[in-house]
């Protein structure tokens, strides 16, 4: 290089190339993980497959596939905006990633910003993906796409604040433990793919309140019964989400 | 210390817990110049570049670099700085060059990542995710990520730590680069040569204070004096030496037949000895002068070993 190379001509970039060139990378990294991809892909995918052909659990009338696919896209949620976040995240602070990004021109809260554009983008490729699975399994959805829109952004923010808060207090291995072993329980326990009324009473309303519970349920309220924009369960991932996202601010440390 | 430079620190204290990391610390950067901070492990340089980087919180002290206070004026600060940790920073399953072009794309007016790669000899990094990269490649991928937004001031916390040889070299020619086109460059390491190749001031630290300061030579010319060496027959009467010798000098036989001069070791005190040895027919085979190095100031101002 020649003289005048280095000559300094500092400044930060707009703020939304910064936040669109920090979503797309955050994007790329969790498409190149193969262990994210087996969560967020694989999993909610196979799990759908397999439960709508063999009759695993006996989910009740009515197709199998209309009971499971809310329930997988609740799924998915989790698995983006839960546990892949937190793991990621988590790493990115044991590795120093927040850091260094933190001496950058980047706002904090632009950092942020990027990873929620690039939760929603893997979110909307899962959500083609099972729609064009299910819809080729014989769903027949109902509904109003705005209440299902809803449902999944307040999910989103729900997990996300939790997945955050779960990265940003513990060590990254323990994250990644806790973060998968949560997504399996509430896989199991979350009327995902096991309808809630299987649990004894007491279990069941506590459950109920679980924001995958409330997710799933709110989905399959509007796409299997047609029901209309289930506002009691929005204000229960509402809530979520302010706990989580409060929380997550207060106790989140960058290094 | 003047007010206008691109680094002013003064009375910085930084305490974790009941340790004291950093106690009482100044420093003063001109715009443009190479600092080199130099100090054993723990002896509190990360803790005062993280602070100057806005990382941390004085409990005591002010820090301002470029005229703003890093912590509270940090968003108009960070486009202005560039800074390479001592490790980690990039995404695990990022290549080097995508990282590099990301960070570019957070500046206004970045360098060109293609030549930067190059300058660097990141090419062969290519495909390969960071954590797969050499300890060397992330290295100088951390350098580059420090500079490639047009810094007026770069902070490079241990820039040739594990680097090979070669790689070390292109390092320290960036670094001028980067000084001759009127970037101040703050460094820390425990490599002495390297601040003397590079830095126009050293800055010794030895638990969380300054021992020394000012520039290489003044370093290696201030304090003790340097020393002549020579083997000659044991027993040579030095007294007589010492009456041929300036007033400040001494002389000592160390072990038999090795003797030492200090003093002012200038040519006329070479001469000087060399004609008492011819004198007093002593042939002084081994005639060294030492000059004293970064690493025996060290020694002498903190008694420690510097990489131990």
């Amino acid at each position: 290089m020649s003289a005048g190379t280095y000559s300094p001509a500092p400044g930060a970039a707009p703020l939304w190339r910064m936040i669109g060139t920090q979503a797309a990378l955050e994007t790329r990294m969790l498409l190149r993980n193969g262990e994210q991809l087996l969560l967020t892909v694989v999993i909610p995918t196979l799990l759908l497959v397999l439960f709508s052909s063999v009759d695993v659990v006996e989910l009740g009338g009515g197709a199998r596939v209309d009971f499971l696919t809310p329930g997988i896209l609740a799924l998915a949620v989790l698995s983006t905006a839960f546990t892949g976040q937190a793991i990621a995240t988590g790493f990115e602070r044991r590795y120093g990633v927040l850091k260094r990004l933190g001496v950058s021109p980047l706002p904090r809260w632009g950092l942020m910003a990027a990873k929620t554009c690039s939760v929603l983008v893997v979110e909307a490729l899962q959500v083609m993906l099972l729609t064009v699975v299910a819809l080729a399994l014989g769903w027949s959805p109902h509904g109003d796409p705005v209440a299902v829109a809803l449902l999944l952004l307040l999910g989103t923010a729900a997990f996300s604040g939790l997945g955050l808060l779960l990265a940003g207090t513990v060590r990254a291995e323990a994250t990644l433990a806790a973060a998968n072993l949560i997504f399996v329980l509430l896989l199991v326990g979350g009327g995902v793919v096991v309808p809630l009324d299987r649990f004894p009473d007491g279990v069941q309303s506590v459950l109920g309140l679980l924001p995958i519970s409330v997710l799933s349920d709110g989905l399959r309220e509007v796409l299997q019964h047609g029901a209309g924009v289930p506002w009691g369960g929005l204000g229960v991932l509402a809530a979520w989400a302010v706990a989580g996202l409060a929380a997550a601010a207060a106790f989140f440390k960058w290094e | 210390m003047g007010s206008g430079g691109a680094l002013e620190v003064a009375g910085l204290v930084k305490r974790y817990g009941s340790r004291t990391a950093v106690d009482g610390l100044d420093l003063s950067v001109p715009h443009g110049t190479v600092t080199a901070v130099l100090g054993p492990n723990g002896a509190g340089k990360t803790t005062t570049v993280e602070t100057c980087e806005g990382y941390r919180r004085p409990d005591a002290g002010t820090v301002r670099v470029l005229g703003l206070d890093p912590v509270a004026q940090a968003s108009r600060l960070r486009p202005r700085i560039g800074v390479m940790l001592q490790s980690g920073g990039v995404y695990s399953g990022a290549r080097a060059e995508e990282m590099l072009a990301h960070m570019a794309g957070l500046y206004a007016n970045p360098l060109p990542v293609d030549s930067l790669v190059g300058t660097l000899g990141l090419e062969s990094c290519g495909r390969t995710p960071y954590r797969r990269l050499s300890g060397g490649q992330q290295q100088r991928l951390s350098l580059a990520m420090a500079v490639v937004g047009r810094p007026e001031l770069v902070f490079l916390d241990e820039p040739t730590a594990g680097l090979d040889p070669q790689a070390r070299r292109a390092t320290w020619e960036l670094v001028r680069a980067l000084r001759s086109d009127g970037v101040t460059v703050v460094l820390t390491t425990h490599h002495m040569d390297e601040a003397e190749e590079l830095a126009d001031d050293v800055v010794i630290i030895d638990d969380g204070r300054i021992v020394a300061g000012g520039s290489p030579d003044e370093l290696c010319r201030g304090g003790a004096e340097n020393s002549l060496r020579f083997t000659g027959r044991p027993g040579l009467d030095l007294a007589s030496l010492l009456k041929a010798l300036p007033d400040n000098s001494a002389a000592a036989e160390l072990v038999p037949g090795g003797y030492r001069v200090t003093g002012t070791v200038d040519p006329q005190l070479l001469a000087t000895v060399t004609s008492w040895c011819a004198q007093n027919g002593v042939m002084p085979d081994r005639i060294s002068v030492e000059r004293r190095t970064l690493e025996d100031v060290f020694l002498e101002l903190t008694g420690k070993e510097l990489r131990s």
